[in-house]
C-alpha cells in the first residue's frame, strides 16, 4: 500500500508559527511551559527512537566497514545492473503517469460528465490496495494462465517477468500522486484565465500549454517528485511480476532484500544507503517546492 | 486514452482478482480465508493495524501539537523529516528498523521475528497520515479560541478535551483511515525484519505473497479480496465518520 | 459591430438564468446591463461571448450567426470580473497573448502592445508580473489584452467592482473616454445605477432573467415602466401604491393645493444635496432631496414643523404597467 500525501503544501508558515508560539509563552505561566517542554520531549523523543535513530544507524553500518567495502559493493555488477533497471522503469513510468495524472485531474475538475465520483475513487484505488495484491492482480491479467496471458504469448509478447510487468506495477503503485496534487492547484486556480485565453482566441491545445500548464506546474512537479520516490523504491508489487531474477529482472530494492538474505550485509546495507539518499533528496526538493508554493501564494 | 490506461492497469486486474477470488463460489473463498494459516495471518494484520493505528492517534497528534505550536531550534528539519517514511523505500525501511531493533541491537533490544516487529515496521510506515492531515487543521485553529477558553477560566485539560480535540476529530479520523488502511496492506519494511513465520509473524500480504510463491493463485486472490474489502470498509467508514463529525464540529 | 440575442433561455440546474431574453444593440453603441445579483446579467454577457451556451435562442453579432460558435471565434474582447490575469506571464505577455496564438510577427506584435500599454497608460510597467499590480492596473492591463486582437465587440464583467471608490470614478470616466476614442460596440454589467447612469449610453435593465426595461439613462430616470425600474434608478418615497422621487418633494413656504404639514426628523449634509427625513401627520415616513443653499435658506433643523407639496406620483398596477402621471393619493 501507498502514501498519500495530506496537505504537505499547507505547512504552517514558520514565522507565523514563531509569533503566536513565542506570545503564548510569555502568557501562559510555569506550569503551562513545564507542560509544554514535556509534550516536546515526548514527541522528539518518539521521533528520536522510530525515525532518526534507526536511519541513522543503517549509515552507521554501512560505514563501519570503511569506504572501500562501500565501494566495492556498490560497483558489484549486479548492483549496477539494479540501479539502472530501477531508473529504466522510472523513466518509463513516471512520464506515463505524469500524463495520465495531469489528464485525469483536468477531467475531474473541469469535466462534467456522470460517474466523476467513480472515476475519483477509482483513481485512489492503489493507495488502498497492498503492493502484493497490485501484483497479484497484474498477475491474474497478464500472467501466462491470466486473462490475456494467452493472446500476449501467442504474439510473443512477455510482460509478466519482465520489464513491461515491472512498468505496469510501478505505475499502478504510483498513480495517484500526479493528479491528487494537481486536482487542489487547478481548482484553486478557476476557469477564468483559460475562459480568457478562449476569448482571445486561444484554441484548447493552446490554452493547456500556455495558460493551465504553467500556472499548475508547480503541483505537477510535486506529484511527479513523490512519483518517483514511489518509482524507484517499489518493491512489493515488482518483486511479484518481476520473478527476481539476479542481473536481468532485480531491481535496486529487490536487490537489497537479495543482498541480506544471502548474508551480505554490506551489500545489502551499500544498496539500502542508496535509496536512502534519493529519499532524503526527495524529502529536500519537497521541501523547496513547498516553500516555493508558500512564497508564491504570499505575493 | 485515459480510460485504456486506467483500464489496463487498475480496472481490469481488480475484476480479475475479483473474478478468481469469488470463481469456487462464496464457500470456496470461505474456505480460504478460513484456512488456520490465512486466518491467523489476516487476524494478525487486523488486531496488529488497530494497535499501531491508535498509536498513531495519540503520537500523530502530539507531534502535530509541538509541530505547530511549539518552537523549537530544528523545527523545519523536523517537519521535512515527517516525509521520510514516506520517501524511503519500503524494504529500506525494514532494513533501518532492524539494524537498530534486530539481531546484534547496540542498544540492546532485539524484537526481530516477534509480533512487535511488525508493529513497529507499521508504526513506522504509517507514522506521516495523521500528523499531516492534523498539522494544517491545528494551524487553521486559532489559539484566541483557546485563550478565550484559559481566559474564562478553563484548565488546560479542559481546554484539549473540550476546545481542541473537537475540533481536530476530522482530521485526527481521516489520517487514522488512511493508516489503517496503509498497515492492512503493507509488505516490504514486513519482509526482512518479522521473519514471515506463519501462525506468528506472518502479516496478511506476507501470506498473500507465499501463496502467490507457491503458485497457489486460489488462495492468494481469496486473502486479497479480504485484506482489499477490509481496507476498503474501514476507508469508506472513517471517511464518512469524518463527514459527519465535521458537519457537527463546525 | 451590432448584437442581436434573440430569445435566448439557459437554466442551471432548477434555476432560470435567462427566460427568453431578446436584445438589440447597434454598432458602436456603449450599453449597459443593469440589475442585482441573480438577474441573469452576466449569464447574458457571457452567452453572448460564447462562454455559455444557450438552452434556446440565437446570439448574431455583425449579423453573422455565432450561437453555436466557440468563443474564441466570435471576435469578442471579454473582461472578467476579477480580470482573470495569466499570473506567469508578464504584462507586456499578457496583452500579446491573443496576438501571439494568432502567430502574428513578432514586430506587429511589439508595435500593437507598445500603442496599447499607452492607451491604458501601463507604459513603465510593461515587465512587471499581475501580483505587482494594484487593482486598477490589473483592470486596465485586462482591457489592453482585450482590445489587443481588435475585437468586434467589447465585453465587460462588472469591469469596476472589485475597485476602490475613488479608482471607480476614475476609471468610469476613462472608460467613456476611451469608447469615444476607439468606438468599439461595448456591454458591460453592472449592479450599480450611478454607474450604468454615468457611463452607458444605453441601459437594460434586468431582473430576475428577463428584460425589464431598455432605454438611455433619462428615459429611465424619467419614465419608468415598472416599479422595479424606478426603484432600481435612483432613490424613491413609496406612497401606497405610488412612488415619488426625494427631489419631487417640494418645501413650500404656504399651504396649497396637493400640499401637507411634515415633521423634519432628520437632516443629513452630503456635500450640494442635503437629505432630509420627513415624518407625515399620517406617521408614514418620506425623505426629500433639497440644494444645500435651499436647506441654508430654510433654516432646516431636527424637529421642526414643514409643509411640503407632494405632486403627482406614479402608480404602477400588479402588471407593472405605468398609469402615470397619476393625481396624488393624499
Amino acid at each position: 500500500m501507498s502514501a498519500s500525501q495530506p496537505a504537505t503544501l499547507e505547512t504552517p508558515s514558520p514565522v507565523s508559527v514563531l509569533g503566536r508560539g513565542a506570545a503564548a509563552g510569555r502568557r501562559r505561566g510555569e506550569g503551562a511551559l513545564a507542560g509544554r517542554l514535556t509534550l516536546r520531549a515526548l514527541a522528539l523523543g518518539y521521533l528520536a527512537l522510530l525515525l532518526v535513530a534507526p536511519v541513522g544507524m543503517v549509515f552507521y553500518r554501512t560505514f563501519e566497514h570503511g569506504l572501500d567495502a562501500v565501494w566495492n559493493a556498490v560497483s558489484a555488477s549486479n548492483a549496477q545492473h539494479a540501479f539502472w533497471l530501477s531508473l529504466e522503469i522510472a523513466a518509463i513510468a513516471v512520464p506515463l503517469n505524469t500524463a495520465f495524472g495531469i489528464g485525469a485531474a483536468l477531467l475531474l475538475e473541469r469535466g462534467r460528465f456522470r460517474g466523476r465520483a467513480a472515476l475519483g475513487v477509482l483513481i485512489d484505488l492503489p493507495f488502498a490496495i497492498s503492493p502484493v495484491v497490485v501484483g497479484l492482480t497484474l498477475v491474474l491479467v497478464y500472467g501466462k494462465a491470466g486473462w490475456l496471458g494467452g493472446w500476449l504469448a501467442d504474439n510473443g509478447l512477455s510482460v509478466i517477468f519482465s520489464v513491461p510487468g515491472m512498468v505496469m506495477a510501478t505505475a499502478v503503485v504510483s498513480l495517484p500522486f500526479v493528479a491528487r496534487e494537481t486536482m487542489p492547484v487547478l481548482r484553486e486556480l478557476g476557469t477564468d484565465a483559460e475562459q480568457a485565453a478562449a476569448t482571445l482566441g486561444a484554441t484548447a491545445w493552446q490554452t493547456f500549454w500556455r495558460v493551465t500548464l504553467p500556472a499548475i506546474r508547480w503541483g505537477v512537479v510535486y506529484g511527479v517528485v513523490l512519483t518517483s520516490a514511489r518509482a524507484l523504491g517499489e518493491f512489493g508489487a515488482v518483486s511479484i511480476v518481476s520473478g527476481r531474477i539476479e542481473g536481468q529482472t532485480q531491481t535496486l530494492p529487490l536487490y537489497v532484500q537479495d543482498r541480506f538474505e544471502n548474508f551480505d550485509g554490506t551489500g545489502a546495507y551499500a544498496a539500502a544507503v542508496v535509496l536512502a539518499l534519493l529519499a532524503l533528496g526527495t524529502l529536500l526538493a519537497m521541501n523547496l517546492l513547498t516553500r516555493r508554493a508558500r512564497e508564491r501564494g504570499a505575493r | 486514452m485515459l480510460g485504456i490506461y486506467l483500464s489496463a492497469l487498475v480496472l481490469l486486474p481488480i475484476a480479475a482478482l475479483t473474478a478468481k477470488a469469488t470463481s469456487g463460489g462464496p464457500g470456496v473463498l470461505w474456505r480460504e480465508i478460513t484456512n488456520p494459516e490465512a486466518l491467523a495471518a489476516i487476524k494478525l494484520t487486523l488486531v496488529v493495524a488497530v494497535v499501531v493505528v491508535a498509536l498513531n492517534a495519540v503520537f500523530g497528534t502530539l507531534i502535530a501539537w509541538v509541530l505547530v505550536r511549539d518552537e523549537f531550534p530544528g523545527k523545519r528539519l523536523v517537519n521535512a523529516l515527517i516525509d521520510l517514511p514516506f520517501a524511503l523505500p519500503t524494504i529500506v525501511a525494514g532494513l533501518v528498523l532492524l539494524s537498530l531493533y534486530g539481531h546484534g541491537s547496540p542498544v540492546g533490544v532485539n524484537v526481530a521475528f516477534t509480533r512487535a516487529s511488525v508493529a513497529l515496521a507499521l508504526l513506522f510506515v504509517t507514522l506521516p497520515f495523521v500528523v499531516r492531515s492534523v498539522q494544517p487543521v491545528l494551524h487553521e485553529l486559532e489559539l484566541s479560541m483557546e485563550e478565550a477558553a484559559a481566559s474564562l477560566g478553563a484548565g488546560p485539560f479542559t481546554v484539549v478535551r473540550r476546545i481542541v480535540l473537537p475540533s481536530l476529530t476530522p482530521a485526527i479520523v481521516s489520517g487514522v483511515a488512511l493508516s489503517f488502511a496503509r498497515a492492512v496492506g503493507e509488505f516490504g519494511s514486513l519482509v526482512l525484519i518479522t521473519g514471515n513465520l506463519p501462525f506468528k509473524t506472518e502479516a496478511g500480504s506476507v501470506y498473500v505473497f507465499a501463496q502467490i510463491q507457491n503458485e497457489n493463485l486460489p488462495a492468494a486472490a481469496a486473502v486479497s479480496f479480504a485484506l482489499l474489502v477490509a481496507a476498503l470498509v474501514v476507508l469508506g467508514a472513517l471517511t464518512f465518520v469524518s463527514r459527519w463529525s465535521s458537519k457537527h464540529v463546525r | 459591430m451590432a448584437i442581436e440575442v434573440d430569445s435566448v433561455s439557459k437554466r442551471f440546474g432548477t434555476f432560470e438564468a435567462l427566460h427568453g431574453v431578446s436584445l438589440t444593440v447597434t454598432d458602436g453603441a456603449l450599453t449597459a446591463l443593469l440589475g442585482p445579483s441573480g438577474s441573469g446579467k452576466s449569464t447574458l454577457l457571457r452567452v453572448i461571448a460564447g462562454l455559455e451556451a444557450p438552452d434556446t435562442g440565437s446570439v448574431r453579432i455583425g449579423g453573422q450567426e455565432m450561437t453555436d460558435a466557440p468563443a474564441r471565434s466570435r471576435g469578442v474582447g471579454f473582461v472578467f470580473q476579477h480580470y482573470a490575469p495569466f499570473k506567469h506571464m508578464t504584462v507586456r505577455n499578457n496583452i500579446a497573448f491573443g496576438l501571439s496564438v494568432r502567430k502574428r510577427a513578432k514586430a506587429e506584435i511589439d508595435e500593437r502592445v507598445a500603442e496599447l500599454l499607452k492607451l491604458v497608460r501601463l507604459d513603465g510597467l510593461a515587465g512587471r508580473y499581475p501580483s505587482q499590480l494594484s487593482g486598477g492596473q490589473l483592470q486596465r492591463m485586462a482591457l489592453a489584452r482585450a482590445l489587443a486582437v481588435r475585437p468586434k465587440v467589447l465585453l465587460l464583467d462588472e469591469p469596476f467592482g472589485a475597485l476602490d471608490a475613488n479608482v471607480r470614478a476614475e476609471l468610469r470616466e476613462w472608460l467613456r473616454r476611451l469608447h469615444d476614442e476607439i468606438h468599439v460596440t461595448t456591454i458591460f454589467v453592472t449592479h450599480d445605477q450611478e454607474e450604468a447612469m454615468e457611463v452607458a449610453e444605453q441601459i437594460v435593465v434586468m431582473n430576475a432573467g428577463r428584460i425589464e426595461q431598455t432605454g438611455t439613462p433619462r428615459e429611465l430616470y424619467e419614465h419608468p415602466i415598472s416599479e422595479f425600474v424606478m426603484s432600481f434608478i435612483g432613490p424613491v418615497n413609496r406612497i401606497g401604491n405610488a412612488y415619488l422621487r426625494p427631489h419631487d418633494v417640494q418645501i413650500v413656504p404656504e399651504p396649497g393645493g396637493n400640499t401637507t404639514e411634515a415633521l423634519v426628523k432628520r437632516v443629513v449634509h452630503l456635500g450640494f444635496e442635503v437629505r432630509v427625513q420627513l415624518t407625515l401627520p399620517d406617521g408614514r415616513e418620506i425623505s426629500a432631496q433639497v440644494t444645500r443653499a435651499a436647506a441654508h435658506e430654510l433654516e432646516l433643523a431636527e424637529g421642526q414643523i414643514l409643509t411640503v407639496r407632494l405632486p403627482a406620483a406614479r402608480v404602477f398596477t400588479p402588471a407593472s404597467e405605468p398609469v402615470a402621471p397619476a393625481p396624488s393619493t393624499l
